[in-house]
C-alpha cells in the first residue's frame, strides 16, 4: 500500500527541474535599456556606434554597457531617468534611420536564456508606463457609409429613369438605430420598380428594405442590417488597431500591448514611456492620401536636373524616376471609405476602392475632363524628427510625401472606382492596406487614461513580493507545527506551487499585474485548503483506529472528491472574471486560475509522492501528523 | 497540535434561530447602511481623474484641499496614507480625485492640476471617461449575477437543488456585508475591491461544498438519526478543517493587507471581511437553509451510484 511506481517520481523531478528551471530568470531581475535597431534590418554600423557612445558623453549619461544583439544594439542604464534621457538623445543622432526603442533587459544569464527561459512581462502597475483607452466613433463611420450608398443609389435611378421625388439620409431613432436611406416616390409603379432596381442590385445587398405610403407619397426606407453594421464596425475597429499600431512603433516602444477591447474599443498599452503628450500627438496624427494628377506637358527629367520645378507643380520620385505632379488635389483620403483587392476585369490583380463624402462630384468632374491621362495616388507620414539644437533635443513634425501609384484614368470616377493594371497580388494587397492606412478612419477618442511613474512600479513590486513571502513564511510555521511531518511537506508543495505558477506564467508569456501578485499570495492560502482537507482525513481515520497506510489511503481517496468539488467553484468565478474582466482583472484572474490548477498537483501529486516515499513499504506505528494516538489495537 | 482534543459536538443546529437573528441583522444593517450612506465609488465607477503626488515636504491634508478648491477643483478629494519607498524609508503620499471636467483637455486638466499643488511629484495618474465607468460597472453587475448562477448550477448538479438554493442564500450575506462594511466606513469601492467580492463568492462556497459533501456521505453511511442530526455531525467533522482552512488564508490576506502596499488594500480588506463572513455562513447558514429547505435522506440517495465505487 501507499507506493508509487518510479515512472511517477521520475515524473515529478522532471516537473521541479522545469519550474525552477523557467521560473529561475525572475530572480535576476531588469535593467532599462535602449534598443537601437536599424529599419534596414542590418546590424548598427560601428560609426554610428561611436556617435551614440560620443553623444552620451557628451551629455553626462552613464551606461552600464553596450551590446550587439540580433536584435539591434542594446544599452543598459542604471536607472529608467538616465534611459528615458538617453532615448531622446540617441534618436536625435541617429536620425530616423534607426528605431530607438525604451526596454526593460532580463538579467537573464546565459545558460538560461538559451533554453528559452525569460522572466516575466510586467504589467503596467509593476514596471510604469502608460495606458490609453480609445474608444472608435462607428456611428460617423456608418453615416459616412450610408451617404457614400446614397448617392449611388440616386445615380442608380436616374441611369435607369426612374424618377422619385427625393432621397435623404434619415438620421438614428429609436427604430432604426444607425439611421435609414428614405427615398420618396410620387407613384407607385415607379417606387415598385425602383424597389426592385435597388433590391436585387449586390451592391446594396447589406441592406433591408421596407416600403411605406404616406400623403400620395410612396416610400422606400433602406438600413443596414445588424450583420452588416456588425462587419462594418469590426472592420473599421481593426483598421484602426492596423494604424493604431503603426503609430506606436514611432514611439519607441518595445513592448507595445494594443488589443481589441469589447466591441469598439482599442486599449494601448505603453510601457516605459511618460510623455502622455507627445504619446498622444504620435498616436493621433494618421498618415493621409491624396489623388493627383500628373503633368504631362512638362518633361520631369529637365526639372529634375536643371532644378527648376514648373510653377504649379512638385517633383516626386516614383520608382527612380521623377515625376511631376499637379499640386491641385484631386481626391483626398479622407473621401476614402475602403479598399480591397480583387481580380480586375483584365484578370489582373486590381484594388477596388470606395470613396464618398462631398468631393466626389468634383473627383468625377475632373476625371471626366482628364480621361486617357495618368493620376497618381501620393501617401503622406507625418513623423516627429529630433533633432540636437545647442545641446538640446528638440522635436519638428516633417511630412513625408511619396508615390506608390500611378494609373491611367479610363472613365470618368464616381463613389466606386478600380485601380487595375497591377503587378502581383503582393502589389495589390499592399496599395489597398496604405490606401486604408491613409483613408478616412473612424474617429477615435481617448477615454480613459492612465499614467503610472515608475518608482511606483517599482514599490508595487516590492510590497507584493514581501506581502507574499511574509503569508507563505506565517503560513508555513504554522502548518509546521500542526501538522510536523506532513506540515513540513505541505509547506515544500506551497513553495513549489508558487514556483510552479511563476514558471507557468512565464513560460506562457503572461503579464504580471500588482492583482496577479494579491492572486498568487491568495492562492497560497487557497492552496493548503487541499492539504489541510487530506490532513484532517487522515487525523480523523487513525482517530477512528484504522492503521496509518490505511488511513493515509483513505485520506487521500476521501479528500480527492471534495477537493475538486471545492475548486470548481473558485475556477467558475475566476473563468467569469477573466471572461467579463479587463486589464488587471484580466491578470488577477488568469493568475487565480493558473494557481489553483497547479495547486492540485502540488497538494494532491506531490504531497502523496513525498509521503509513500517516507512512509510507503513498510509497517508504520506513526505517522508524524501532529497527534498521537494509540495504535497497538489496529495494527495487530 | 490539535484544536479539539476530543470531537468537538458543538449543537450548531440547536443555535440556528441565534444565528438566523445574527444574520437578519447584518443584512438589515448593510442594507440600511447602503441605503443611508450609499457606496464611495471609486474612480473606476464614476470617472474622472485621480493622482498620486508625493512631496518632498510635509503637506497640510486640508491646506492642500483648499489650493485645490481655490484652483477650481471643487469636489476634490484628498487622501493621505504612508507609502514606503524603494529606500525602505515611509513617506507621506497624497491620493487627488477631481471629478470630471468637460471643458478642458486632459493635458490641461494635468496642468492645472500640477500648478495648484506647488512642488508636487505626480507618481501616478489616472483618467477615466464617464462611459468607462458605466460600462464597468455593468459588467461588474454582471459578473457577480453570473458568479451567483454559474457556481448554482455546478451545486446543483453536483449535488441537489436544495444545496444549490441555500448555498446561494448564505452566500448572499458575504457581499451584502462587504458593500455594507465599506458604505459604512465611506471606504473606496473601486474595480479591485469588486474583484475581490468575486473572488469572496468563489471562495465562500469552498467552505460550504466541504460540509454539503460531508453531508452526502455521511446520508450514505449512517442510517440511523434525523437530517439535523447529520448536518449537526457533519459541520462538526469538518469544523477543525474549516477553521484551519480560514484562518490561513486570513494568514495570508492580513499579510497583504499590511506589506501589499495601498493598492491592494482595499482588496484585502474586502476578502478579510469574506473570510470571516464566509466561514461564518458556511457553518451556520448554509447548513440549517438546507434543513429548512426539506432536505431528506431520500433526495440524496439516488446519487449514490456514482460514489459506489469509492471505499
Amino acid at each position: 500500500m501507499n507506493q508509487y511506481p518510479l515512472w511517477r517520481y521520475v515524473l515529478i523531478v522532471v516537473l521541479i527541474i522545469f519550474g525552477v528551471l523557467y521560473a529561475a530568470p525572475n530572480l535576476y531581475g531588469t535593467d532599462p535599456a535602449i534598443q537601437i535597431q536599424p529599419k534596414s534590418g542590418q546590424a548598427v554600423t560601428s560609426d554610428v556606434i561611436t556617435k551614440i557612445e560620443d553623444t552620451l558623453l557628451q551629455q553626462h549619461i552613464a551606461y552600464l554597457d553596450a551590446v550587439q544583439q540580433p536584435t539591434g544594439l542594446l544599452i543598459r542604464f542604471k536607472d529608467t531617468e538616465d534611459q528615458l534621457k538617453a532615448q531622446r538623445y540617441i534618436q536625435a543622432t541617429v536620425g530616423q534611420s534607426d528605431t530607438v526603442a525604451l526596454n526593460l533587459a532580463p538579467r537573464t544569464p546565459h545558460w538560461l536564456r538559451a533554453l528559452g527561459a525569460e522572466p516575466m512581462k510586467l504589467g503596467l502597475d509593476l514596471r510604469g508606463g502608460i495606458h490609453f483607452l480609445y474608444r472608435a466613433d462607428t456611428h460617423a463611420m456608418l453615416k459616412e457609409h450610408m451617404n457614400s450608398d446614397l448617392r449611388m443609389m440616386s445615380e442608380a435611378l436616374q441611369k435607369s429613369n426612374v424618377r422619385y421625388a427625393h432621397i435623404t439620409l434619415q438620421s438614428a431613432d429609436s427604430k432604426n438605430p444607425d439611421g435609414s436611406i428614405v427615398i420618396a416616390f410620387r407613384d407607385k409603379a415607379d417606387r415598385d420598380k425602383g424597389l426592385s432596381l435597388l433590391s436585387s442590385n449586390t451592391a446594396y445587398q447589406d441592406y433591408q428594405f421596407v416600403t411605406s405610403h404616406e400623403n400620395d407619397r410612396y416610400f422606400v426606407m433602406a438600413h443596414l442590417s445588424q450583420q452588416a453594421v456588425v462587419g462594418l464596425e469590426e472592420q473599421a475597429v481593426s483598421q484602426n488597431l492596423t494604424t493604431l499600431r503603426n503609430r506606436v512603433n514611432q514611439l519607441g516602444v518595445s513592448e507595445p500591448v494594443i488589443q481589441q477591447q469589447g466591441k469598439n474599443e482599442i486599449s494601448v498599452d505603453l510601457p516605459g514611456i511618460q510623455d502622455t503628450a507627445r504619446a498622444k500627438e504620435i498616436i493621433g496624427k494618421t498618415a493621409t492620401l491624396r489623388f493627383q494628377l500628373v503633368d504631362t506637358q512638362n518633361d520631369p527629367t529637365t526639372a529634375s536636373n536643371s532644378g527648376i520645378v514648373p510653377f504649379g507643380d512638385t517633383l516626386y520620385q516614383y520608382e527612380g524616376r521623377p515625376v511631376l505632379l499637379k499640386n491641385e488635389v484631386v481626391l483626398h483620403g479622407k473621401s476614402i471609405l475602403n479598399a480591397t483587392t480583387i481580380t480586375g476585369d483584365d484578370g489582373r490583380p486590381a484594388v477596388s476602392v470606395r470613396a464618398g463624402g462631398s468631393e466626389v462630384s468634383r473627383f468625377n468632374e475632373v476625371t471626366g475632363d482628364n480621361i486617357g491621362k495618368p493620376m497618381a495616388t501620393v501617401y503622406v507620414e507625418t513623423r516627429a524628427v529630433q533633432h540636437i539644437v545647442n545641446g538640446k533635443v528638440e522635436m519638428t513634425q516633417q511630412q513625408f510625401p511619396k508615390i506608390i501609384n500611378i494609373a491611367t484614368i479610363n472613365n470618368a470616377l464616381g463613389n466606386s472606382f478600380q485601380i487595375m493594371g497591377l503587378d502581383s497580388n503582393y502589389a495589390a494587397k499592399n496599395l489597398a492596406l496604405l490606401l486604408r492606412s491613409g483613408a478616412y478612419t473612424v474617429p477615435i477618442t481617448a477615454i480613459s487614461e492612465q499614467t503610472i511613474g515608475p518608482s511606483l512600479g517599482k514599490a508595487n513590486i516590492q510590497a507584493g513580493t514581501r506581502a507574499c513571502e511574509i503569508g507563505l513564511l506565517l503560513v508555513a510555521i504554522f502548518m509546521l507545527f500542526y501538522y510536523n511531518l506532513f506540515g513540513l511537506i505541505a509547506d515544500i508543495a506551497l513553495t513549489l506551487n508558487v514556483v510552479f505558477i511563476v514558471a507557468i506564467m512565464s513560460v506562457l508569456g503572461a503579464t504580471l499585474t500588482l492583482p496577479g501578485i494579491a492572486a498568487i499570495v491568495l492562492t497560497v492560502g487557497m492552496a493548503v485548503d487541499a492539504n489541510v482537507l487530506i490532513y484532517e482525513r487522515i487525523r480523523e481515520e487513525l482517530r477512528n483506529g484504522i492503521s496509518p497506510q490505511a488511513s493515509i489511503f483513505a485520506g487521500y481517496q476521501r479528500a480527492f472528491v471534495t477537493i475538486v468539488d471545492a475548486n470548481v467553484t473558485t475556477l467558475i468565478v475566476a473563468t467569469i472574471l477573466f471572461a467579463l474582466g479587463t486589464g488587471p482583472v484580466q491578470g488577477f484572474a488568469i493568475t487565480l486560475i493558473i494557481g489553483l490548477l497547479t495547486s492540485m498537483v502540488t497538494a494532491i501529486f506531490f504531497t502523496r509522492a513525498a509521503i509513500n516515499l517516507i512512509y510507503g513499504r513498510r509497517r508504520v506505528e506513526n505517522l508524524s501528523i501532529g497527534i498521537k494516538v494509540d495504535m497497538s489495537a489496529a495494527n495487530k | 497540535m490539535e484544536f479539539f482534543k476530543a470531537k468537538p459536538n458543538i449543537p450548531f443546529m440547536k443555535q440556528r434561530w441565534l444565528a438566523a437573528t445574527i444574520s437578519a441583522i447584518i443584512f438589515i444593517c448593510s442594507i440600511v447602511s447602503l441605503c443611508w450612506h450609499g457606496l464611495n465609488l471609486g474612480l473606476d465607477f464614476t470617472g474622472g481623474t485621480q493622482a498620486e503626488v508625493t512631496f518632498m515636504q510635509t503637506v497640510d491634508v486640508n491646506q492642500l484641499r483648499e489650493q485645490l478648491v481655490k484652483a477650481g477643483f471643487h469636489q476634490a478629494i484628498v487622501q493621505v496614507y504612508a507609502q514606503t519607498a524603494l529606500s525602505g524609508k515611509t513617506k507621506d503620499a497624497y491620493s487627488v480625485r477631481v471629478g470630471l471636467h468637460k471643458s478642458l483637455t486632459q493635458e490641461q486638466l494635468k496642468d492645472k492640476l500640477v500648478q495648484a499643488m506647488p512642488g508636487a511629484q505626480i507618481n501616478s495618474l489616472e483618467y477615466i471617461g464617464p462611459q468607462v465607468g458605466k460600462q464597468l460597472m455593468t459588467n461588474g453587475i454582471l459578473a457577480v449575477v453570473l458568479a451567483f448562477v454559474g457556481t448554482m448550477i455546478y451545486i446543483a448538479l453536483r449535488f441537489e437543488y436544495r444545496f444549490a438554493l441555500s448555498a446561494a442564500l448564505a452566500l448572499v450575506h458575504d457581499p451584502v456585508l462587504i458593500l455594507g462594511v465599506f458604505s459604512f466606513f465611506h471606504l473606496e469601492f473601486n474595480l479591485i475591491v469588486l474583484t475581490a467580492l468575486l473572488t469572496v463568492i468563489g471562495y465562500s462556497l469552498n467552505d460550504t461544498i466541504v460540509v454539503y459533501d460531508r453531508v452526502r456521505e455521511n446520508f450514505r453511511k449512517i442510517r440511523k438519526g434525523t437530517p439535523l442530526e447529520i448536518m449537526d455531525l457533519s459541520i462538526n467533522q469538518t469544523l477543525s478543517r474549516t477553521i484551519m482552512t480560514s484562518g490561513l488564508t486570513l494568514v495570508v490576506v492580513v499579510a497583504l493587507f499590511l506589506y501589499g502596499g495601498q493598492s491592494v488594500h482595499e482588496f484585502a480588506l474586502a476578502m478579510m471581511i469574506g473570510i470571516v463572513v464566509g466561514t461564518y455562513s458556511s457553518i451556520y447558514v448554509a447548513g440549517s437553509l438546507a434543513i429548512a429547505f426539506g432536505l431528506t435522506r431520500s433526495n440524496l440517495i439516488p446519487a449514490q451510484k456514482v460514489v459506489d465505487e469509492l471505499p
